[in-house]
């Protein structure tokens, strides 16, 4: 009796966990985490001691995960305002009382910990956006969209000041994001476009002479192959040397003799390449479009437009990060600041992302519950 | 499963459905609305991602050869082993020259930032002495691409431990192991060994020139003078390689493939290093030069240039002051006087010449001339004056060379074409190098109508100083005039006489030896050439020689001896005085006349045959023959001398009778 009682509460609460757990979306991130922690293994010159670390964040991020899953939308959509608010406030208090770390005020330092505003502000403005549109359901017209570009303006301003323009860009795209799935018109879109190329000889005279000599190393990385040239081009020797089938793990020579700078961050998908090659390469995209393909699918199955939107933004920042990084990584974008996501070692990319997974979980979760 | 759920559109199909039932029609063409939008996204995103697999595709298959390529340059360093220089003994195997390993600190310029402030720093690990670091700041100066220079060399144990210790604060700089030459003797035959020292641009080119490429890639030092630079084909060895791995920063991290550098040679020299020691401590301090020459195979068995110099203070770099002191000194202590000094020959020259005279037969042995203390040519005033007032009475070719007559000699040159003279004189190696096996050998002059022509080509000389006259020939009769010769000339044409006309090339290494194998490969020995004189006529000179050192101008210096041997004396104008005598106290030192002297012995069976300059010794006989004695005795004899060879044995030669 007891034993049956002991395995039936043990069966609720199993189906209490999983209840708001999508397992195709959760098996597919697992996937990609799994592939980040064996070529961490070899990014972090089979250090244990970085792998203990990422698994604690993986924790960390799966627990965060897990309580976002359980927050019905709705939920979500009513905290929307004050995290914006609160976001922007703490980014007006960086310009003021910000930390200085190399060159740019990003950190807030609470006593305890830095904090990054910036990193919530990716959470917080397209939550925020979503709520906005959701309100004026049925009656969006233009003035909704200024209004909605001056929410995305303020922060975006904030975070390319500090400066830091990667950050800048990444959240005026989700924003975007927002802005495009809520039914943008085309004719803006295009305006926008035509705005933004006319624009740029004056956005180069904004920009520091850091993020110019980015941009020109970008677009020849062989004219400063020792100083800011040096992450692009010894990136793609290693890509390159990978061949078909790769170097095979551990082997990485680029890797392993220290020629990879920020081999276990923002460089790591050159790790991957050098050591399992087009194939391994080819597997990975394949699994990162299998994740979006899930994600879309929970998008455009969600219930409210906030559900839509949020689950929309979030799915396109996804896709992002991981095109945004490993185009950096093979040289077809500039470096910026992006990690890979689930494969990059670091914390709070960890936790972010997968409170991303989770809000796509929660939106997936209750889309029955509010139709009935 | 999960295939099913995720690409069905059943579900997809039912939900809206449900969903736009209860809903208004806006919002169900808003959703309509999204799902495009979100179907053009999931568009982006393929295109976006089929552009990356696309770029993964050009650098991993299209360029993948590219990159293989650069990764492995990333990764493979090829780093040359220095093989150890050739070993170099003395005739007896004893060691002159070798070389050992020993710790260099080092720093690449290139990498460091702040040059003075890591020296600086550094100087607190290890001493580092002024000295050090003016020469590191020459090195810098000389050296243009990044290879790593010592700032100090041979560290010891202890400061080994301690760079160690601190080495993480020092980026570019390292410890080497360097091998280092070391020359035990010091000065002792430092004219023959000579020194090794750093590769500079010339050296390079040298290198560079030289037809089977020599890979001087790990060495960082190179012959430059004497033997060293002479066989530094021999002594270098083969350069050996290894390929590293190395990580960004350049450290080895493990060895792929190794070539072992293969030693050079070892040189094995025909001079005996003790015959050596006794030749230069019987001059003393004064200057001067001597070549002894085995006549039986041509090999060098002292060859002396004092001063000499310690060749140590060159090998890893000397430093100015040392420099300077060696380069500006009167005494010339880097001037190689054997093998670079041309000195009027003077008397030495007469047994030569009578030796032609017998060959062409412009001369008899027994021939004899009245001597009235000069020699006059006809219709002019000016006297060639004997060395002896009133003359030497009736002489004959052999009392002529005995008693140094120059009258003799004078109508001996009158009676001889100069270009004849010119003709059996670089028979026995006059006025061309001998071919001696180091490099710089200067000819000398054994004048003739060709040379002088040659001589004054230039513009600002006329047809009358290039004209030959009958003075001329006559100067050059008693070894005076245009006529210079080498120390090595003269040992070698006296060896050559010793050893009955047959000539050999005069060479200071005997053998070279395979330092692994111990095979060795002698230097050739074979007889040059024969003179082509007759063996009377060559008896006849020999005969003279001997009497030369038994009753004639140098009796006096090997009164005594053991043994018999053949000598000339001889003495070389260095200033001329105008018609007045010559007083030897009353001129300057440095204007002194040079004392020559050759000589061989034993006189039956010659063993040895030698010629000594001393640089403004004043008489042959008083200055140059006790040092050859003081040799031959140590030679033949094995007896060392208390000291240096005393100035004059017996009693000096008064104003009239100067004959030497």
């Amino acid at each position: 009796m007891a034993g049956i009682r002991i395995g039936d509460a043990l069966a609720r609460l199993w189906e209490v966990v999983v209840r708001r757990v999508d397992r195709p979306l959760f098996a597919i991130a697992m996937a990609i985490v799994g592939v980040g922690f064996v070529t961490l293994f070899s990014a972090a010159d089979q250090s244990v001691a970085r792998l203990t670390n990422q698994a604690v964040s993986l924790g960390i991020a799966l627990a965060a995960m897990w309580l976002i899953a359980n927050v019905p939308p709705q939920t979500l959509s009513r905290i929307a305002l004050p995290l914006y608010l609160a976001g922007v406030v703490m980014l007006v208090g960086v310009a003021l009382f910000g930390v200085v770390v190399n060159g740019s005020r990003r950190w807030l330092d609470l006593g305890v910990v830095r904090f990054q505003p910036s990193e919530l502000m990716k959470i917080a403005l397209p939550l925020m956006l979503a709520w906005y549109f959701q309100k004026r359901e049925g009656r969006i017209g233009w003035a909704d969209f200024v209004l909605a570009a001056l929410l995305i303006a303020v922060p975006a301003w904030l975070v390319k000041r500090q400066p830091d323009l990667g950050t800048g860009l990444l959240l005026t795209a989700s924003g975007f994001y927002v802005l495009f799935l809520a039914g943008l018109s085309w004719k803006v879109i295009v305006g926008l476009a035509a705005v933004g190329a006319a624009a740029g000889p004056l956005m180069w005279a904004q920009l520091h002479d850091y993020q110019r000599q980015r941009i020109l190393t970008f677009i020849d990385p062989s004219t400063d192959p020792l100083g800011a040239g040096y992450h692009t081009t010894q990136a793609s020797i290693a890509i390159g040397s990978g061949g078909v089938v790769g170097k095979g793990w551990l082997n990485g020579t680029q890797a392993h003799l220290d020629f990879l700078p920020e081999k276990h961050t923002d460089f790591i998908f050159a790790v991957f390449g050098e050591e399992f090659g087009l194939i391994g390469n080819v597997l990975l995209v394949i699994l990162y479009l299998v994740l979006i393909a899930r994600a879309m699918m929970i998008a455009s199955n969600a219930s409210t437009l906030f559900a839509r939107l949020i689950a929309g933004a979030v799915t396109l920042m996804l896709f992002t990060y991981a095109f945004v990084n490993m185009g950096m990584v093979s040289g077809i974008l500039p470096v910026v600041g992006v990690p890979l996501p689930f494969v990059s070692y670091g914390g709070t990319a960890m936790v972010s992302l997968f409170i991303g997974i989770g809000i796509l979980m929660s939106v997936q979760a209750h889309r029955k519950l509010v139709t009935s | 499963m999960i295939r099913r759920r995720l690409f069905s559109k059943r579900r997809r199909a039912s939900d809206t459905g449900a969903f736009g039932a209860s809903e208004l029609r806006n919002p169900e063409r808003e959703l309509v609305r999204f799902r495009r939008r979100l179907a053009i996204a999931g568009g982006a995103v393929l295109v976006a991602f089929a552009v990356l697999v696309g770029r993964f595709a050009y650098l991993q298959v299209a360029q993948h050869g590219h990159f293989r390529t650069l990764a492995e340059t990333n990764r493979i360093a090829i780093v040359p082993i220095a093989p150890n220089r050739g070993v170099i003994t003395d005739r007896n195997g004893v060691v002159l020259a070798q070389s050992y390993s020993a710790y260099t600190l080092e720093i690449q310029p290139a990498r460091v930032r702040d040059l003075e402030a890591t020296i600086d720093a550094l100087a607190g690990v290890v001493d580092i002495a002024p000295r050090d670091r003016k020469r590191f700041r020459k090195l810098m100066e000389e050296s243009k691409n990044f290879e790593s220079l010592p700032i100090r060399t041979k560290l010891t144990d202890d400061e080994v431990a301690r760079f160690a210790a601190n080495r993480y604060r020092f980026p570019g700089v390292e410890i080497k192991a360097r091998l280092f030459r070391h020359y035990p003797f010091g000065a002792v035959a430092s004219h023959v060994i000579g020194y090794i020292g750093r590769i500079t641009e010339r050296d390079l080119a040298r290198i560079a020139s030289w037809e089977e490429g020599a890979d001087y890639k790990g060495t960082d030092t190179i012959g430059k003078v004497g033997v060293e630079l002479t066989y530094e084909r021999e002594l270098h060895g083969t350069t050996g390689v290894e390929e590293v791995e190395v990580d960004a920063a350049g450290r080895a991290v493990r060895t792929l493939s190794r070539t072992p550098p293969v030693s050079g040679n070892n040189l094995r020299l025909s001079i005996d290093i003790n015959l050596q020691a006794a030749a230069e401590a019987a001059f003393g301090d004064r200057r001067g030069a001597l070549v002894a020459i085995e006549p039986a195979t041509g090999d060098v068995l002292a060859f002396v240039s004092m001063p000499g110099y310690d060749p140590n203070l060159f090998v890893d770099g000397i430093d100015t002051a040392s420099w300077q002191e060696l380069n500006e000194s009167p005494d010339k202590p880097l001037l190689n006087r054997p093998l670079r000094g041309a000195y009027p020959p003077g008397s030495t020259i007469k047994p030569f010449l009578a030796l032609g005279a017998l060959t062409s037969g412009k001369r008899t042995p027994t021939q004899a001339f009245a001597d009235p203390g000069y020699f006059q040519l006809a219709g002019a005033a000016h006297r060639f004056r004997d060395d002896k007032k009133g003359g030497h009475g009736t002489v004959d070719m052999t009392k002529a060379i005995v008693v140094s007559c120059d009258t003799y000699f004078y109508l001996l040159a009158n009676d001889t074409d100069i270009d004849d003279t010119w003709r059996f004189m670089s028979s026995l190696g006059f006025g061309r190098p001998t071919g001696i096996d180091i490099e710089g050998e200067v000819s000398g002059v054994m004048p003739s109508r060709e040379w002088k022509r040659q001589r004054f080509s230039a513009a600002q000389y006329r047809e009358e100083h290039r004209k030959w006259y009958l003075g001329d020939t006559i100067s050059a009769g008693i070894g005076q005039g245009y006529t210079t010769f080498t120390p090595v000339q003269l040992a070698h044409a006296t060896a050559t006489i010793a050893n009955g006309g047959v000539a050999f090339r005069p060479h200071l290494v005997q053998r070279v030896e395979d330092a692994r194998t111990g095979k060795a490969r002698a230097i050739a020995r074979e007889p040059a050439y024969s003179l082509g004189v007759k063996p009377e006529h060559l008896e006849v000179i020999r005969n003279a020689l001997v009497l030369v050192n038994r009753e004639g101008t140098s009796a006096a210096a090997f009164r005594g001896a053991a043994y018999v041997s053949g000598g000339k004396t001889g003495t070389a104008q260095v200033f001329s005085l105008k018609g007045e005598e010559y007083k030897a106290h009353q001129v300057d030192e440095r204007l002194r006349d040079h004392a020559w002297y050759i000589a061989y012995a034993p006189a039956e069976k010659p063993t040895i045959a030698l010629a000594v300059l001393v640089e403004n010794g004043g008489f042959g006989a008083q200055a140059a023959a006790p040092i050859a004695r003081q040799v031959l005795d140590y030679y033949l004899l094995g007896l060392k001398a208390a000291g240096p060879a005393p100035l004059h044995d017996g009693p000096a030669p008064d104003a009239d009778d100067t004959s030497d």
